[in-house]
């Protein structure tokens, strides 16, 4: 436990606790409206009242026990200070792959913690490696905590660094990186970092998990020894996101990066591929490819391109949305903005003067399609062929989410709006399909 | 046995599911599902880590067994909370009022503020590999035959997911009881004998009941039982789901323990030490390439060994009897089956036998070099799997010289258990940070307070007193799903209490048992009849032909199944032709016996007309016939 291991323990209780000497894991004895409570004190979720002390009973259950004035509080001891202590790595088995975990944060590397009484990232990749052994019978794995960042802080600064770290690791030999990170922005990193590193030699793999790894029925150990197996093995060389492919334990998929979507908010098979199949999977240790087209491991040599303009907006289109909003962006000198327009890449009329006005002044605008799936097509309707007179230009099957993060890459890595044109047009990472095919009701 | 010589300690949780809307953590119905499921998926489950950082023995066991899982669902009953696949709501508030309730009827001490925690438990049968639970209240008494046992707490926890099969090892789950509330009550080690053990379960069970929020049938009620006795070790026993089978299991466990202590002695006088024992496993399939052994046979085609281990001074200390039909052998065979995964094995004390010849027997000793004294243990299975089984049965050896193994073990529906795993530690329970701690407000508990269910005991006598109920018919009345509408029809005079009581237990229970679907009986078809009865349409003994017709036409009516089944009763007109009838048809025995006819006759028109008819208004008419006739 920290300095202030209290901190949740406020107001009254918490000078209470801080007059007995009292810290996290102590032996107390609370009397409290006239009855006697022996135990463990343990951590207060800050989302929780300041009037009850969290007690861990002898039978392992924790009560609260209600605080007032009247409450008499003693420290009776101070007992076992709660440590981490890993089990002992496992031997590495010279002659497999080298693969380098980078971790960013999220669940796939966290233990509860009791700050906020959610999961916050508290360990290592390399306590993962100890938790889970068999990733040495895969791989030479080396880990490093590049951020401990929770994926709802991830900023553009933190795709260009994964890049460069991403980067390092090939240069020193990495026959494949795989890249932990928190599972709800994952997608725009996985983004991010497919159009960042051109020429790609060896697979990167984004991994996260939707259950915690405290819990014996976490993901994150599968789908850590997945993506290993598939980053010492696997043939292809593109930035892709492994997960859990359904509810069950048996199979991991990968994702090519910029077709990824979280679609879900809980469960394990969250990560869908949109508009596209996914690139493989892994059953039974075995990596399977359901894409034709990929691109090889061994080709080429790797460049990295991680400039990422910050002015950049993702606005979704809703009824009534005013023009102001635009008119905001303007002002405040974005020099970009993706429209999540409704069906096939429409907004309201009411908002045409402004982006008139937003393309008069430089700023790019293009259309993609707040419907998920299928493609925009702005030449079916008026008001679609009106927006592509004004300027607007529609994006084809690619995600909004990888649409927002392309158009970054692209103003960061242009000398001028023209190059950055150019290569939005291009199909640089798989993000535009040619074809939309059938494959199901939905997905 | 003397019980209080041996220093015997029971203490009972008494495990109740409980028929609130919704389950305990989402908004699923507390039901089950028959057919066969919608849909499965497939998990393992690997130890975690508490927040003290040790990974618990039993968790790590399970893990070691390599089990998966296949758990079956349907739409109906379980949603992505069961599946794990979706974070817990809230606390169910329902749940949490019928366990205050408890506890202000047992004088249990409600908490301040109930926090949720999470006890691991993989052996598959929770999706998240832990069982969600909280205790409630502290403290608490029960009185049972004028003794007070004390009561340590009240907890309410949710129901784990039904095993199916096991299948190798993979175990087959469904998960349609998985979050079922379960309110539990845990006795302090009070109870000193096998019967008491049983009477406060039944005491503690009828309290539970009188909350009135308590599912029925097989299996939603299961105690387990922790029994130690004075140089033994405590034993929670698993699973007992019949509440007068809790006194077997314990006077079974005591002679368990008591012979377990006995073998100590006998192994000590024999000059056994721990030392002695040595993971030395012996590869031993040649001897056996000829053998008639179909186990053994079929283990060495698949590719499997026979290993074999020398237990010294163990001779005949394997094959004592613990119990009926127990041995230190079958608990060896559990510790093997769990530790490696293996169907069995073989010891020499019940050797030759399973067609292993005495040759085979005598080659084996000699080739691991046993003496006389000396016990060997066999397994035919994988080599892998042979040789951690062989360590768990050296594990239990081990466990024999020191005596009773602290551990967890489950009951048979005869009364005998079985392993089931080491004790878990400590560290198995930690807080469950997605479900927010409720605090127990004094408003809640007055609000409970102000409605309190009364307590049986009471609610006996007054059943006796107001209703006129013997001992027997008011217990039963009171244990009834029907005490609700027994008591709203007896006061609203719709119906006489006994007839009423006798109905709403002794004729639904023996119509069930005819397999008379009596769930399909609302309270109004059981009003409809007593309005017939009361209106003198039909007689008492319509009611199981009414019952029946109304439990296999759910819709219809009372006043339906009287039509359907001609059972109205007839008109004065009507009886009186009928026994006009039969006195002429019997004119013979009429004038031989005179008036001593009304018997016979009075027999012949109640067969008739059985249920159409008041028997007073019968004798009545054929007295007066008769007389007329003997004046005529
Ligand atoms: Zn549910």
């Amino acid at each position: 436990m920290g300095e202030d291991s209290l901190h949740d323990y406020r107001g009254g209780l918490r000078k209470a606790l801080i007059d007995v000497g009292a810290d996290i894991g102590d032996h107390m004895r609370v009397e409290s409206r006239g009855r006697v409570y022996e135990g463990t004190l343990m951590p207060r979720l800050e989302s929780e009242d300041d009037r009850h002390i969290v007690l861990k009973l002898r039978n392992g259950y924790n009560i609260g026990v209600y605080f007032d004035e009247g409450t008499r509080i003693e420290r009776l001891g101070q007992a076992e200070k709660p440590e981490f202590r890993p089990p002992p790595l496992p031997e590495t088995q010279e002659g497999l792959p080298r693969v380098s975990i980078i971790s960013t944060g999220g669940t796939i590397a966290s233990r509860v913690d009791y700050t906020t009484g959610g999961v916050h990232a508290a360990i290592s990749s390399r306590d993962l490696l100890s938790i889970v052994p068999e990733l040495s019978d895969h791989a030479i794995v080396d880990a490093d905590i590049l951020y401990s960042v929770f994926s709802e802080n991830i900023e553009s600064d933190h795709w260009s660094g994964m890049a460069r770290k991403a980067e390092e690791k090939i240069q020193e030999g990495a026959q494949g990186v795989v890249i932990t990170h928190g599972t709800d922005t994952m997608g725009y990193s996985s983004a991010a970092l497919s159009f960042a590193l051109r020429s790609l030699p060896v697979p990167v793999i984004f991994v996260g998990s939707q259950r915690s790894s405290d819990r014996p029925s976490s993901d994150a150990a599968t789908n850590l020894v997945g993506v290993v197996t598939a980053a010492a093995t696997a043939p292809f060389a593109e930035v892709v996101l492994g997960m859990h492919e359904t509810t069950s334990d048996t199979s991991i998929v990968f994702h090519r990066g910029t077709k990824v979507r979280k679609c879900h908010t809980s469960a394990r098979y969250a990560f869908q591929s949109v508009n596209s199949s996914p690139l493989a999977r892994l059953v039974d240790g075995e990596i399977e490819m359901i894409a034709e087209d990929y691109r090889r491991r061994g080709e080429g040599a790797l460049e990295v391109m991680d400039g990422f303009e910050e002015k950049v907006a993702l606005l979704k289109f809703h009824p009534g949305l005013r023009p102001e909003l635009i008119d905001v962006l303007v002002d405040d000198g974005y020099r970009g903005v993706i429209l999540e327009g409704t069906g096939l890449g429409h907004v309201s009329e009411g908002l045409n003067e402004s982006i008139r006005r937003a393309i008069e002044e430089d700023v790019i605008l293009y259309m993609t399609s707040q419907c998920i799936w299928g493609r925009v097509d702005m030449d079916v309707y008026t008001t679609g062929r009106e927006l592509q007179m004004i300027g607007v230009e529609p994006l084809g099957d690619m995600l909004p989410e990888t649409a927002f993060v392309k158009l970054k890459w692209a103003l960061g890595n242009s000398e001028d709006i023209d190059g950055a044109r150019e290569l939005m047009r291009r199909n640089i990472a798989g993000e535009y399909t040619d074809r939309t095919l059938y494959t199901g009701e939905f997905g | 046995m003397d019980y209080e010589k041996l220093g015997l300690k029971v203490g009972l949780e008494v495990h109740q599911e409980l028929a609130t809307k919704h389950k305990m953590f989402c908004a699923c119905p507390p039901e089950l599902f028959r057919d066969d499921p919608e849909y499965t998926f497939i998990r393992r489950l690997r130890p975690s880590q508490s927040e003290l950082g040790e990974v618990d023995p039993a968790a790590l066991f399970e893990f070691m067994r390599g089990r998966t899982m296949i758990y079956e669902a349907n739409r109906a009953t379980s949603c992505l909370v069961e599946m794990d696949e979706e974070p817990p709501g809230e606390l169910n508030p329902e749940a949490l009022d019928t366990c205050l309730t408890l506890a202000l009827m047992t004088g249990s001490q409600p908490v301040d503020e109930v926090h949720v925690m999470r006890k691991i438990v993989v052996d598959g049968s929770n999706t998240t590999g832990f069982q969600r639970t909280c205790i409630t209240s502290l403290g608490g008494s029960v009185e049972v035959g004028g003794k007070t046992y004390r009561l340590q707490h009240i907890g309410l926890e949710e129901d784990a997911a039904r095993k199916i099969a096991d299948e190798g090892e993979v175990s087959r789950y469904r998960i349609d009881r998985l979050g079922i509330p379960l309110m539990e009550v845990a006795t302090a080690p009070d109870i000193h004998s096998p019967t008491e053990a049983e009477e406060v379960a039944l005491a503690i069970g009828w309290i539970m009941r009188a909350t009135g929020r308590v599912r029925r049938g097989l299996g939603t009620i299961r105690q387990d039982v922790n029994i130690s006795i004075v140089g033994g070790a405590l034993t929670e026993i698993k699973g007992v789901q019949e509440l007068n089978l809790v006194s077997k299991v314990v006077e079974y466990e005591v002679q368990r323990q008591v012979k377990l202590i006995e073998l100590v002695s006998e192994l000590k006088r024999r000059g056994v030490r721990e030392s002695d024992l040595e993971e030395a496993f012996i590869d031993v399939s040649d001897l056996f390439s000829d053998t008639q052994s179909r186990i053994i046979k079929g283990a060495l085609r698949r590719g499997g060994r026979v290993l074999a281990v020398r237990l010294p001074g163990f001779a005949g200390v394997i094959g004592a009897e613990l119990y009926p039909n127990r041995r230190l052998g079958t608990e060896m065979a559990d510790c093997a089956r769990y530790g490696g995964g293996v169907r069995g094995l073989f010891h020499t004390d019940e050797l030759p036998a399973h067609d292993i010849s005495e040759g085979e027997v005598r080659a084996l000793k000699e080739n691991v070099g046993a003496s006389d004294q000396d016990a060997v243990v066999i397994v035919a299975d994988d080599a892998q799997k042979s040789r951690r089984a062989l360590e768990a049965v050296i594990e239990r050896a081990a466990e024999a010289l020191k005596g009773v193994p602290a551990e967890t073990r489950s009951a048979n529906p005869d009364g005998t258990t079985y392993f089931t795993r080491p004790r878990p530690g400590a560290a198995r329970m930690y807080p469950e940070t997605d479900v927010v701690s409720v605090v127990i407000t004094q408003e809640r508990l007055r609000r409970l307070e102000a409605s309190l269910p009364e307590m049986p005991e009471a609610r006996l006598e007054r059943f006796k007193a107001d209703y006129g109920l013997n001992e027997k018919l008011a217990r039963q009345a009171i244990d009834s799903d029907y005490v609700r509408l027994f008591e709203e029809m007896v006061r609203a005079d719709e119906a006489d209490p006994t007839l009423l009581a006798v109905t709403l237990t002794e004729t639904l229970k023996s119509l069930e048992r005819d397999g008379v679907q009596t769930a399909n009986l609302g309270d109004d078809s059981i009003r409809g009849v007593f309005r017939l009865i009361r209106a003198g349409n039909t007689a008492k003994e319509s009611i199981p032909p009414l019952l029946i017709w109304l439990s296999s036409h759910p819709g219809g009516t009372a006043d339906d199944a009287l039509q359907e089944l001609g059972l109205a009763m007839l008109s004065k007109e009507e009886l009186g032709m009928l026994v006009e009838a039969k006195v002429s048809e019997n004119r013979e025995m009429v004038e031989r016996m005179g008036v001593k006819a009304l018997g016979p006759l009075m027999g012949m028109i109640m067969a008739e007309v059985r249920g159409r008819v008041r028997a007073e208004d019968v004798q009545a008419l054929l007295r007066e016939a008769l007389a007329s006739r003997a004046r005529g």
